[in-house]
């Protein structure tokens, strides 16, 4: 409509613009504020990272700690063995995310849900978050790892992988669910009234109207949740799973030499990193968008 | 015939009554208009009309038959009901086309091409055709009402109830919505709406109701309520909207 031509005007006349003298001043005094800044910063960050190396490095124990965390020559030995561990915690990480995305969606459905037929469901569901946000994850991994098979019923798995893979589900569903349930609650009640007068059914208003709003707000602290699910994946190795922690434990308990857990450590960070830089990514254009929404 | 009719309705809540013994025939192909203070109950009403609230006593009946009735199927009800709100309740993750059609297709069971089809050819007409691509927050706010209003039209409801549609928006873009509202009634859609624009009021009311304190106090044709006002309180309310300049 008409509002196009006003900024095809605009847009025109910026590119005719030459700055006043005040402006040029400003930009001058600008730059040689922001100068200043920078040498403040680098200063400031030699002085602090400075004393820490010096601190660390004249410690007593220094070379003891170089030797035994810190041997290149066999980090590179192990890193093979090790990374062969990680891919383990990643294909445990990608397996047990697409059964907490539909463990968690379920919980969180019903703890929303207010159909009379569903209530003792949930109950269980609001039963099951509280328990399971409250336990330890280690102890649930032990509990089930150890538990289940103790339990001696024909054709159950003694897989300490799949039981490890199930203790995880089990602790992360129940965050995930509440992540999720937060993000339901926060589409606000107008939606609701304008999708139910539209005739739509509780079921459909929650399907089409409520969820994609509320996913989409959820989406940078679920991401912050599977950077730490990629990191509790470690856990499951005190079932005897050979992930990159147990690798990193095997190598390290034959020459009492530690540099395979900063091996691990490192490989982990690999990939942690550049998944938290991305949601960070993710959550300032979430944040930004919405700014924009209240600004219009 | 009556489209709508209430009886005796009652609605408070906590301490606060907000409808009192309220009744009301709506006939079909008539727009009934409702003004009143902020507070007199306008919003109440119409979101005890959609069901949107649950009543304390009283009844509604929509097309002679009582919607009020706890078995009542509360989504048939509505299927027959549009309702347009202040504050536009477009959904904000849908396209204009998305948001027109979602109900005649989940609702009502239309085609996609159907559906599709006949929302271009409301957007059309009301000059919104180049905008059925886009987001709802890429419009001003008169254009995301009017989409609001076609979206509750696109259902052909046997009553539309609109609920103080230009409260939110700049005075320059009421008279874009107020448009569309005026073409409905040459339509001869069966309306009930609540307002504070008086001049828009007298041109499209068939009756003009004023509330106070949950109560109908005066009711009749535009120039009698709001012309020639009879009791104090309508012209205590009159005045006041004048002073305001929305006259």
């Amino acid at each position: 409509m008409s509002n196009d031509s006003p900024a095809r005007d605009s847009s025109s006349r910026a590119l005719s613009w030459v700055p006043s003298d005040r402006e040029i001043q400003r930009q001058a005094a600008r730059k040689a504020i922001a100068r200043k800044k920078a040498t403040i910063a680098v200063i400031s960050s030699a002085i602090v990272l400075g004393t820490l190396i010096t601190f660390v490095v004249t410690s007593p124990g220094w070379e003891v700690v170089k030797t035994t965390f810190f041997d290149w020559s066999y980090g590179g030995q192990v890193l093979g063995v090790v990374a062969k561990g990680l891919l383990v915690n990643l294909k445990l990480t990608l397996v047990a995310s697409v059964l907490i995305g539909i463990f968690a969606m379920t919980l969180a459905l019903l703890r929303t849900s207010r159909s009379a037929a569903l209530t003792p469901f949930r109950i269980l569901a609001t039963a099951y978050v509280d328990i399971f946000r409250g336990v330890p994850l280690l102890l649930v991994i032990l509990l089930v790892g150890f538990g289940v098979p103790a339990l001696g019923i024909k054709g159950l798995t003694n897989s300490v992988l799949i039981l490890g893979t199930t203790a995880v589900v089990l602790t992360y569903s129940a965050y995930v669910a509440e992540v999720l349930r937060s993000g339901i609650l926060s589409v606000h009640p107008s939606q609701r009234a304008a999708a139910r007068s539209l005739g739509l059914t509780a079921p459909q208003t929650m399907r089409f109207v409520v969820l994609p709003q509320a996913i989409k707000r959820v989406v940078p602290p679920l991401l912050n949740d599977l950077v730490a699910l990629l990191k509790d994946t470690g856990l499951v190795s005190i079932l005897g799973v050979t992930d990159a922690v147990r690798a990193a434990q095997i190598a390290s308990s034959r020459t009492f030499n530690y540099t395979p857990y900063v091996t691990a450590a490192i490989l982990f960070l690999f990939i942690t990193i550049p998944l938290t830089r991305y949601t960070d990514r993710v959550l300032a254009k979430s944040i930004s968008r919405q700014n924009a929404q209240g600004a219009a | 015939m009556n489209v709508l009719e209430v009886r005796d309705l009652r609605k408070s809540f906590g301490a606060d009554l907000v409808l009192d013994n309220l009744s009301l025939d709506v006939p079909e192909h008539t727009a009934t208009v409702l003004i009143g203070a902020s507070g007199s109950g306008k919003s109440t009403l119409l979101r005890c009309i959609n069901l949107l609230d649950n009543i304390d006593d009283g009844s509604i009946y929509l097309d002679g038959s009582e919607i009020t009735d706890p078995n009542v199927d509360v989504d048939a009800v509505r299927r027959k009901l549009g309702m347009v709100f202040q504050s536009f309740n477009l959904f904000p993750h849908m396209t204009v086309l998305e948001n027109i059609t979602l109900s005649p297709i989940k609702v009502h069971g239309l085609s996609n091409d159907q559906a599709n089809e006949e929302a271009r050819t409301l957007l059309a007409r009301f000059d919104l055709a180049d905008k059925a691509d886009q987001y709802p927050d890429r419009l001003s706010g008169g254009q995301q009402q009017r989409v609001a209003i076609i979206r509750s039209i696109a259902v052909k409801p046997r009553l539309l109830l609109l609920d103080e549609v230009t409260s939110a928006l700049d005075p320059v873009l009421v008279n874009e919505v107020l448009s569309i509202v005026r073409d409905l009634k040459s339509d001869a859609m069966t309306m009930v709406l609540a307002t504070h624009e008086m001049g828009f009021a007298t041109q499209v009311a068939d009756e003009v109701c004023f509330l106070n304190a949950g109560k109908i106090l005066e009711r009749g044709p535009a120039s009698q309520v709001i012309g020639d006002p009879q009791h104090v309180e309508t012209q205590d309310f009159l005045r006041r909207v004048h002073e305001a300049g929305r006259l």
